[in-house]
């Protein structure tokens, strides 16, 4: 199958990434052609293989939970963009 | 003393503990090196005051008992340090400080070294040449137009230039060994789950392993050793011993059965590799191991499934950069959406974009049996291939790389053949296995090339010890000269 320039823009917006106009030419050439090189696998049947959702032969472990650190906010809040006392600061979201 | 910097770790830990030198005067020594390498662009950051006075600390109240007693060592800049900035080579996290240090670098600085500096990287690693980097390309010490490989290439620049005596990366798909290849040097990546990720930048969750470069194969057993272990803040941690890798150290490979599988070349290989290969097969043979033919035939799909199960991890990671928490945030933006939006297209360099839109898209609603599904049932099968070979083989031997170091520029505009470069490295990541890329000779214009010895789930052991006895036998020499200075 291939990506046109609308299924690009499309999926950006999934991805949260505003894609320049004059770039979704370009991009969607490379991402055309890496497509492409990974549908190889299309050559494999694999309706009778399992998919392979872990390398280790073990299952996650739990822990309990249990905070281990805690009553570190300002350390938290020290990499924050927009600086403010106590919280997160994001442009308004509600009228 | 002569320049101490050009000696293995191991020597150096030598002459620190019989105190021919102090950690100061070898931190002055690297500190030297690194001030006149700046053509190298190796480092995103330096930390030199600090260095000087954790070399200070030590030489005022020296532990010689330790794996690595008064070493500086520069790291790459994906490992997370405490109070120190951390890119990933990315504008996105250009003023990121964390507030807590890596399990893998706390593990080192337990072990009596301190950090010299943080080195350049592909963009959250993700890329093969370091060109992907926003702190621009690192060059090969090897040749002032070579690229050093990636993503580690700032790590293997500067360990081949003397500017650290080892250093750690990260591989993903052959993001050590490959850059370990390209400039002369060990890199190993380990078994998925020996080496904590807690405090690594991730880029694919599943795939990601820290690990050791080095000069020589005895340094990597060295670093290996105080790097790993058990950690309970990573949920794939593998809880076992520690291994003494460096004391247990043996060149003795009698016996041992060595696969070569026949699908590892590609079209237009150039014939050093062949004949490299061919060399390194005949000394594994002449020290008494037994080679054995073996096919692994799904080889061929495993850069295809993994560049639809990386990016798709990926993208499920990086969705964490957002503007809001911490890194850059855009000005433009009126709303939320928007300003994720401007954030993101202006914090992420194209490639990293690429790769995030590739893995949204294989994921995304419709898609997701098409492409992710089916690239676990085959990354099921790569896995299978090598459990049914090493039934009856104790490691397996490949050329680490399909050529040498390329030129800055070649293959940027080419997606697709700057991916077939790792085409030898991400088949091991796929299976979640250990593998070392050692240095074996060089190509007609005199760059190196490197071979590949891959070994079954935590058998680090067996493949370092064949590696030392190729080290001893092979007879290869890195000879860069220092024209950046």
């Amino acid at each position: 199958m291939s990506l046109d320039k609308e299924k690009i823009k499309y999926v950006a917006k999934l991805a949260r990434i505003s894609v320049d106009e004059a770039k979704v030419e370009s991009l969607t050439k490379d991402l055309n052609s890496i497509f492409k090189f990974i549908e190889q696998l299309n050559e494999l049947n694999t309706d009778k293989v399992e998919p392979l959702t872990s390398i280790l032969n073990q299952s996650l472990r739990s822990r309990k939970d249990e905070i281990s650190d805690g009553k570190i906010r300002e350390k938290i809040l020290k990499n924050s963009p927009k600086e403010n006392e106590e919280f997160f600061v994001v442009p308004k979201v509600v009228e | 003393m002569a320049d101490i910097t050009n000696q293995s770790l191991n020597e150096i830990i030598e002459n620190v503990k019989t105190k021919k030198v102090s950690s100061t005067e070898l931190t002055k020594a690297y500190v030297k090196n690194i001030e006149s390498a700046k053509k190298l662009n190796a480092f995103v950051t330096t930390t030199f005051d600090q260095a000087l006075n954790n070399a200070k600390q030590f030489d005022n109240k020296p532990n010689f008992d330790q794996l690595l007693p008064g070493i500086p060592l520069a790291v790459k800049d994906l490992f997370c340090t405490e109070n120190i900035k951390t890119t990933a080579g990315s504008n996105i996290l250009n003023n990121f400080i964390p507030s807590y240090e890596s399990t893998i670098t706390k593990n080192l600085w337990d072990h009596g070294s301190f950090l010299l500096g943080k080195l350049n990287c592909d963009e959250f690693a993700m890329g093969s040449s370091n060109e992907t980097s926003y702190y621009g390309n690192v060059i090969n010490p090897v040749g002032d137009q070579l690229v050093p490989g990636g993503s580690s290439g700032g790590s293997s620049s500067a360990l081949a230039a003397d500017l650290t005596p080892a250093t750690i990366g990260t591989d993903t798909g052959g993001s050590i060994r490959q850059p370990a290849s390209f400039t002369g040097t060990v890199g190993l990546k380990p078994t998925y789950g020996l080496c904590s990720r807690w405090g690594i930048v991730a880029f694919a969750s599943s795939l990601d392993q820290a690990g050791p470069m080095t000069k020589t194969i005895k340094d990597c057993a060295i670093m290996l050793e105080a790097m790993s272990g058990f950690d309970e803040k990573d949920s794939t941690s593998i809880n076992k011993k520690k291994e003494q890798y460096s004391k247990n150290l043996k060149d003795n490979i009698k016996g041992l059965k060595i696969g070569i599988p026949k699908e590892y070349r590609v079209d237009n290989m150039p014939k050093e590799v062949d004949e490299l290969w061919e060399k390194g097969k005949k000394i594994l043979k002449d020290l008494g191991a037994q080679l054995i033919d073996i096919s692994l035939p799904h080889t061929k799909y495993a850069l295809p499934t993994y560049y639809i199960v990386a990016p798709a991890e990926a993208s499920s990671n990086l969705a964490r950069y957002d503007g809001v928490r911490y890194g850059y945030r855009s000005k433009q933006g009126k709303d939320l959406i928007e300003m994720y939006e401007k954030t993101r297209s202006e914090g992420f360099g194209d490639e990293v974009k690429r790769r995030i839109l590739i893995g949204t898209y294989v994921l995304s609603s419709g898609y997701y049996d098409a492409y992710y599904l089916k690239a676990q049932k085959v990354r099921q099968l790569i896995k299978k291939d090598f459990d049914d070979s090493f039934k009856k083989i104790d490691a397996i031997l490949t050329p680490s790389t399909p050529s040498s170091a390329f030129k800055i520029g070649e293959k940027t505009n080419d997606p697709v053949s700057m991916y077939l470069n790792d085409i030898f490295t991400v088949p091991v990541n796929l299976a979640g296995l250990p593998a070392l890329s050692m240095p074996a000779g060089v190509d007609k214009q005199g760059h190196p090339l490197g071979l590949q010895l891959i070994g079954k789930t935590l058998d680090e052991q067996k493949i370092l010890n064949i590696g030392y006895a190729f080290e001893k036998n092979c007879g290869f020499k890195n000879e860069i000269k220092k024209w950046w200075s």
